[in-house]
């Protein structure tokens, strides 16, 4: 079989375990700490890589974006399998948007060959789920979103796609832009050596200008902005009880006060 | 001055459009003199009465996709009536799968930025300023562009109540897709419905959810059985989802359905941000696990502190013998 090349979309986003805040000037998502790999795409990784591997040659490129130098999040998707990367580090870059990210992702892609850019549906900080497809339009390659399985057959990518009703087997002709679902795959988990060889991978640094978009990103480019941050109204706890081995009849009760049966 | 033009792009189903569509509608009505709507599929001139009765003075009609995703000819017609007919103050799309592919190609067709996640539109001196929950709800981040129009908002299902406003059939206009080129050579080859007993999630006045707490995937039968026996749906976290254990199409939170039922009950759900956002506006809300300090008992009107796999079983015995 013919090589498939595949370039993932990663982010590095604040640990979602920690107790997330906005800053105070900007009322924008506080990423000055410590950022790590989105577990959402650690699908995409694995998908690539199993994609590559099935193909019998080609290789995993990441792509990414950070205001600072960020790489830890990087090393984790390299310690995978992924060959190399390309990371987009700006301090021009904070504050950037949809659009703006991926007006920069499509700049650095640009410069590598690819088959196929695979990307979540969306990310777990920010989750604005545009994206990939603003991506796909600015190269101008076809999309295909919420993929639940995909497969590459020659040049052209099936994909079977989440709908409301079930799913649609969809067929698209490479090069091509597709968004994995979660559960998609099962992400592997580095090996110490991967690890180690990760270490010395290739991560290649660009800055704003050196992809000519000066202007077109941070706070400028993102042409939106927050007016305020409000408490939403409160929804208090009502009754909290331990189950003394009636808390099924006391759900029985509620739900019958509640006229729902 | 208030705000003047608004597009609602109103999504197809196949006996008319989605109820978030009509959502949308009853948005733009309230906040915009003129409500034109962007529609596909074979059938849109059937649904000009519909939308009509929901506020929208004309429908531009893409027509067939004919087998191609929507999301690059329904963007790029959308496109082209902007060029043509002068923007609109802002276009307001559902979030859903077509919604969001239509509204990203458009946002790079026209070069505009777009807001997402908007749960709430009002109109500040003439400036639309869109509501995003933020932290699981907690608070709420409003925003408004600044650049030119139009805004492109992207709103979840449920932010708005639907309703007929009785005014005549909306006037039908065709609107061509201009050539898409590579953009729109995906296709579908062919659908598959999951087979689905009782109500949709969407519509469930009894959402019954399942979490990591149920332990493996085998105790997901029971969360069905439950939801059957109350006549609702079954949801679930994403932690179960994104574990394998159910379809996507269960998930019930910030990347999957926004839900508002009249009860819903989390079993084995420590309420992550990301699932309170898609069930914070049920009427009422009950809660099993086992963690006391879990987030989702200080949202709950009733929280049970205790092993999923006593209550769920007891519970399902209980309805099962009334």
């Amino acid at each position: 079989m013919a090589a498939v090349n595949v370039v993932v979309c990663v982010k590095q986003i604040p640990d979602p375990a920690a107790p997330p805040a906005l800053e105070p000037g900007t009322h924008t998502l506080d990423r000055s700490g410590k950022l790590i790999l989105d577990d959402s795409d650690a699908y995409g990784v694995e998908m690539a890589l199993q994609l590559v591997d099935a193909s019998g040659d080609g290789e995993v490129t990441l792509v990414s974006m950070a205001p600072n130098g960020e790489t830890g999040g990087l090393r984790t998707a390299l310690a995978m399998g992924a060959a190399k990367a390309i990371l987009v580090s700006d301090p021009e870059l904070k504050g950037t948007d949809a659009l703006g990210t991926a007006k920069v992702l499509a700049a650095a892609i640009r410069s590598t060959p690819f088959d196929l850019v695979l990307a979540a549906t969306e990310s777990t900080d920010g989750y604005t789920g545009t994206t990939p497809v603003q991506l796909a339009e600015l190269l101008g390659l076809p999309s295909v979103t919420f993929a639940k399985a995909v497969a590459v057959d020659g040049t052209t990518v099936r994909v079977e796609r989440q709908t409301e009703a079930g799913y649609d087997e969809v067929t698209c002709p490479m090069p091509a832009v597709v968004t994995v679902t979660a559960g998609v795959v099962e992400p592997r988990y580095p090996s110490f050596k991967g690890i180690m060889a990760a270490k010395s991978k290739p991560v290649e640094t660009r800055t704003v200008a050196d992809l000519g978009l000066a202007g077109q990103v941070g706070p400028a480019g993102s042409r939106q902005e927050i007016v305020d941050v409000v408490a939403a109204e409160a929804r208090s706890s009502g009754e909290i009880v331990e189950d003394e081995g009636d808390g099924a009849a006391r759900i029985v009760a509620f739900l019958e006060a509640q006229k729902v049966i | 001055m208030p705000v003047s033009a608004i597009w609602v792009l109103c999504e197809p189903t196949s006996s008319g459009v989605t109820t978030t569509s009509l959502e949308l509608l009853a948005a733009a009505r309230t906040l915009a003199t003129r409500v034109e709507v962007v529609s596909w599929g074979p059938s849109t001139a059937a649904n000009a009465e519909v939308l009509g009765a929901h506020g929208a003075a004309t429908v531009h009609d893409v027509g067939d996709v004919h087998g191609r995703l929507p999301g690059v000819p329904v963007a790029a017609a959308m496109a082209a009536l902007v060029q043509r007919a002068g923007a609109p103050d802002a276009i307001l799309v559902p979030t859903s799968y077509d919604g969001r592919d239509v509204a990203a190609r458009l946002s790079v067709r026209l070069d505009r930025p777009v807001l997402t996640n908007v749960t709430g539109l009002t109109d500040e001196g003439g400036a639309l300023v869109s509501e995003h929950p933020v932290f699981g709800g907690s608070l709420t981040v409003r925003a408004r562009f600044t650049g030119e129009p139009p805004g492109i908002f992207v709103i979840r299902a449920k932010s708005f109540a639907p309703e007929p406003a009785g005014s005549t059939a909306a006037a039908v206009a065709a609107l061509e897709v201009p050539e898409t080129g590579a953009t729109g050579s995906a296709t579908v080859d062919t659908s598959h419905a999951e087979e689905r007993t009782g109500p949709s999630l969407d519509e469930a006045g009894v959402v019954v959810s399942g979490g990591r707490g149920l332990g493996d995937a085998s105790a997901y039968p029971m969360i069905e059985e439950l939801a059957s026996l109350l006549h609702g749906a079954a949801g679930a976290s994403r932690a179960i989802v994104d574990a394998g254990w159910v379809p996507y199409s269960h998930q019930v939170g910030q990347t999957g359905k926004t839900v508002k039922p009249d009860v819903y009950l989390a079993f084995g759900i420590s309420g992550a941000t990301q699932h309170l956002v898609g069930m914070k506006g049920s009427r009422a809300i009950v809660a099993v696990n086992k963690d006391r300090d879990a987030p989702i008992f200080t949202i709950a009107d009733l929280g049970i502190v205790g092993d999923v796999h006593r209550v769920l079983p007891a519970l399902i015995d209980l309805l099962k013998n009334r």
